[in-house]
């Protein structure tokens, strides 16, 4: 059995829309610097590998397709990426993944920005690849015609086939992340003052990137990330995005509701993964909303209430889960023996559920066994059991010397 | 004289990519670790500098279709080292400069009012052009952007981000768990902009900011450059000048053109980058600046310093014997790539170093030294504390942006030996006394406009 691992999801005041109106929650401090530095030292002292930081180029609405003018639910939110910079070097172990759309966003910026991450968190940076919605999402660039959607739409071949184009272009945009990370060999900066070079040019790469959506020259401005290659995760509810987390993904976050599902979505997973004519080594990852209480009456009670609250129950594409640590340690072990590398766990409230996760589910594993009680090493890739990778580059060059 | 001493402001300019940069220093650090930036920042705001200030490039330096290899290459991403520096300063304003030709506005503004709202207020934002199509390799659109159009899609750019930077009122969170309204309005965030080079819609993300909106900064000589920074542009323009004669025409120009546009005496500030060389004797610091600039200009570098003008190979020229004795070529394919050629003139430029050369009697890497090793302050502590006060005194710029050959322990002996003398002047604060980049500047607060929402 492999060792478990357990992220959490942080988004807003918690997973659901009334959350930020429980008794803990701080509203008014969703914007602010400390409020993300508390999370993210929380998690921390609960050991776990990382926190993800969710993020949209759109605001938050409560309609999948369109803005709302709802003013009951938290709306407005920061950049991920700027966010995680600015925690990383307030925490020293825990590894930092905010979102980035790769839809409307220049590759080339996000490379450089995510191995900036990696400098900054000294090795405990990654990424999660979220694919754009279309529609609103592109009128706010500006750049493209992409159609208005709704659940008709959706169903509609040319609809679905866009979609698919989508997420090849993210295939394609993870790609030159991937280069450009590599597009410096590690030992390229030499300061050699007998010949005056402060590069060794030979070690140093054009990507040549050639796609259909976009071309990128290379190489990065930014040397090789202290980790070489940063941690590529994406969320992923059907075929067409498994096959982009097969393709190009060390960490895949998936959606099961039950066993069933849970084993369906690793035996697909597999198949796109031998498909892509890949190493069975993808880490999945499930992900699962959870209240967590002393006791099962209460932890539903609590969401009972955020649900009243709110004027409905909640609606998630994952499972939520309202119950006791025990409970939520024994669905983890469940997937665990499935073939699950561990869960991502989105807190119903924060820090309320955060603060239970650590406190309460961390400890349970603990004494199961399951879990670590210390950190080893410093390094994200590390503690999900990649290795460093050299450069691409490296070993093509390697072959023609 | 009855006006009160005006505040130097001082930004501090971690070296970079470029000849000046000494990387073969025993002291000289990495020029990406965040310890670098780190102990830069700290020192510059144990100096009680304004901000902290990150220069720009989107492709390594090219020369003949090679990567550049004898200067400092590569650089860490601007936001990201900004955001991280937001954890460990306190007051340091954190100015980046990023381009407007290979951004797009809602992105820039979303990452801009973020930084904002996570460094409590201390953004600052050096808006740059760019049409170069070399650069335009590594981006989407490629090279799209015609040179003539620079300036209006630096005006659009700017007055579409400022648009979304007002497209939410400050009061419009109210958060209140009690009667579980969270928005005063509907549609906070919306906006609707159509212009020559953008045509956008929709709701902005980031609530208003600690600052309303980050302090604008701009580069610009031309008559264009400055009707835009007096206009609806910057709160700061940088200034090529370093001599009084040179340098309070400038001043007052850009005072008499912000009055034409209705604003107060000095609400756009005019800051040059300056460098400076300490020694105990002025001798000394003469000897030191010497020795720093043969070690910047090495004869190879000498050589592609010069063929920046030229816009030809110089290898075959001895840099210790004469100026290249042809006539550059600026229609030629470019021999320098990813570098903004500052020279409009490049035949005149070539007459007057010639003669500088002829009269000096300079080798061409001696005259590189003289012109691209050039240092505006070099001398004693009290000598430069003296000549940066009296520069700002005589209305030749408002400050500096400072930077040192040695990254990241070149500013600590400013601090150390200048600082506390331009404090006992009192040309300097002794404490930080407000909280954002806008106090530490005293550039009053934008006026908050509420976009008109369509």
């Amino acid at each position: 059995m492999t060792e478990l691992h357990l992220a959490v999801a942080l988004d807003g005041a918690g997973w659901h829309p009334a959350a930020w109106r429980s008794p803990a929650a701080r509203p008014r401090e969703l914007l602010t610097a400390a409020y993300w530095k508390d999370l993210v030292a929380q998690a921390q002292r609960g050991l776990l590998d990382f926190v993800t930081i969710d993020d949209s180029l759109t605001l938050q609405s409560g309609d999948h397709f369109a803005a709302d003018d709802r003013t009951d639910q938290v709306r407005g939110r920061l950049d991920a990426a700027l966010v995680a910079a600015r925690v990383a070097p307030a925490s020293e172990y825990i590894g930092i993944v905010p979102t980035v759309t790769a839809t409307h966003t220049e590759p080339f910026h996000v490379s450089k920005a995510i191995a900036t991450l990696d400098y900054v968190s000294t090795g405990r940076a990654g990424v999660q690849i979220r694919v754009g919605g279309l529609g609103g999402e592109a009128a706010l660039f500006g750049r493209r015609q992409l159609p208005t959607l709704d659940l008709e739409a959706l169903q509609r071949p040319e609809i679905q086939q866009l979609i698919a184009e989508r997420f090849d272009e993210a295939a394609d945009f993870i790609e030159v992340l991937r280069r450009l990370w590599d597009s410096w060999e590690d030992d390229a900066e030499i300061r050699d003052a007998a010949t005056d070079r402060f590069v060794d040019r030979d070690k140093l790469h054009h990507i040549d990137f050639e796609g259909q959506w976009f071309s990128v020259r290379g190489p990065s401005i930014t040397p090789r990330p202290p980790q070489g290659q940063l941690l590529v995760s994406v969320l992923a509810h059907a075929t067409v995005p498994y096959r982009l987390a097969a393709r190009q993904a060390d960490v895949v976050f998936v959606t099961p509701h039950d066993t069933a599902s849970a084993q369906e979505i690793l035996a697909e997973l597999r198949h796109e993964t031998a498909a892509a004519g890949r190493a069975d080594d993808l880490r999945v990852f499930a992900d699962l909303v959870v209240f967590l209480d002393t006791d099962a009456a209460t932890a539903a009670g609590r969401k009972d209430e955020l649900d009243d609250l709110a004027g409905a129950a909640l609606f998630s594409d994952a499972r939520i889960l309202a119950g006791t640590a025990e409970s939520l340690a024994d669905h983890i072990e469940e997937l665990h023996h499935l073939g699950y590398a561990g869960v991502r766990l989105r807190p119903g409230v924060l820090p309320t559920d955060l603060t239970a996760i650590t406190e309460s589910l961390v400890p349970q594993l603990q004494r199961r066994g399951l879990f670590r009680t210390a950190y080893e090493g410093t390094t994200l890739r590390g503690r999900l059991g990649l290795t460093r990778p050299a450069s691409r580059y490296l070993l093509t060059n390697g072959a023609a010397r | 004289m009855t006006r009160p001493r005006k505040q130097i402001i001082l930004g501090a300019y971690l070296g970079g990519v470029n000849h000046q940069t000494v990387w073969s220093d025993p002291a000289a650090g990495s020029q990406i670790d965040f310890a670098s930036f780190r102990h830069a920042a700290q020192t510059a705001e144990r100096g009680k500098f304004d901000f902290f200030f990150l220069a720009e490039g989107l492709a390594l330096r090219e020369r003949q279709g090679q990567i550049f290899d004898q200067d400092v290459l590569g650089r860490p991403d601007t936001l990201t080292v900004l955001a991280g520096l937001a954890e460990v300063t306190e007051h340091l304003g954190l100015v980046g400069t990023l381009n407007a030709t290979f951004n797009e506005p809602y992105e820039l503004a979303r990452q801009l009012a973020t930084l904002d709202h996570l460094s409590g207020g201390r953004t600052g934002w050096n808006i740059v052009t760019s049409s170069d199509a070399f650069t335009g390799q590594n981006f989407r659109r490629g090279g799209f952007l015609a040179r003539e159009e620079r300036y209006t899609r630096a005006e659009e750019f700017l007055s579409l981000a400022r648009q979304l930077w007002d497209s939410w009122a400050e009061d419009d969170i109210v958060a209140d768990k009690e009667s579980g309204r969270f928005l005063r309005r509907g549609d906070a965030g919306a906006f609707a902009f159509q212009g020559r080079q953008f045509d956008v819609s929709g709701r902005f993300t980031v609530p208003r900011s600690p600052q309303g909106q980050p302090v604008i900064l701009q580069a610009g000589v031309s008559a264009e450059g400055r009707e835009f920074a007096a206009g609806g542009g910057p709160d700061a323009i940088f200034s090529p000048y370093h001599t009084l004669a040179e340098a309070q025409p400038f001043y007052r120009d850009i005072q008499e053109r912000s009055a034409r546009h209705g604003k107060p005496d000095g609400s756009v500030k005019v800051l040059p980058g300056a460098a400076f060389v300490l020694g105990d004797t002025e001798a000394e610091a003469v000897e030191r600046h010497r020795e720093i600039a043969r070690t910047q200009i090495s004869g190879r570098g000498a050589q592609i310093l010069l063929e920046t003008v030229w816009n030809r190979d110089l290898s075959g020229y001895d840099p210790d014997g004469p100026l290249p004795d042809v006539d550059p070529d600026p229609e030629g394919a470019p021999v320098i790539q990813g570098r903004a050629r500052i020279h409009q003139n490049p035949f005149d430029t070539v007459a007057r170093w010639r003669a500088v050369a002829a009269d000096n009697k300079y080798s061409l890497r001696q005259l590189a030294i003289h012109v691209f090793g050039h240092v505006e302050f070099v001398g004693t502590p009290a000598q430069v504390a003296e000549r940066l006060d009296s520069f700002v005194q005589n209305d030749g710029s408002d400050g500096f942006i400072l930077g040192s050959h040695l990254t990241p322990t070149g500013l600590d002996e400013f601090v150390d030996k200048v600082v506390p003398l331009l404090q006992e002047r009192g040309a300097l604060r002794t404490e930080y006394d407000g909280s954002t980049l806008r106090d530490n500047l005293r550039i009053p607060a934008p006026v908050e406009r509420q976009a008109a929402v369509v």
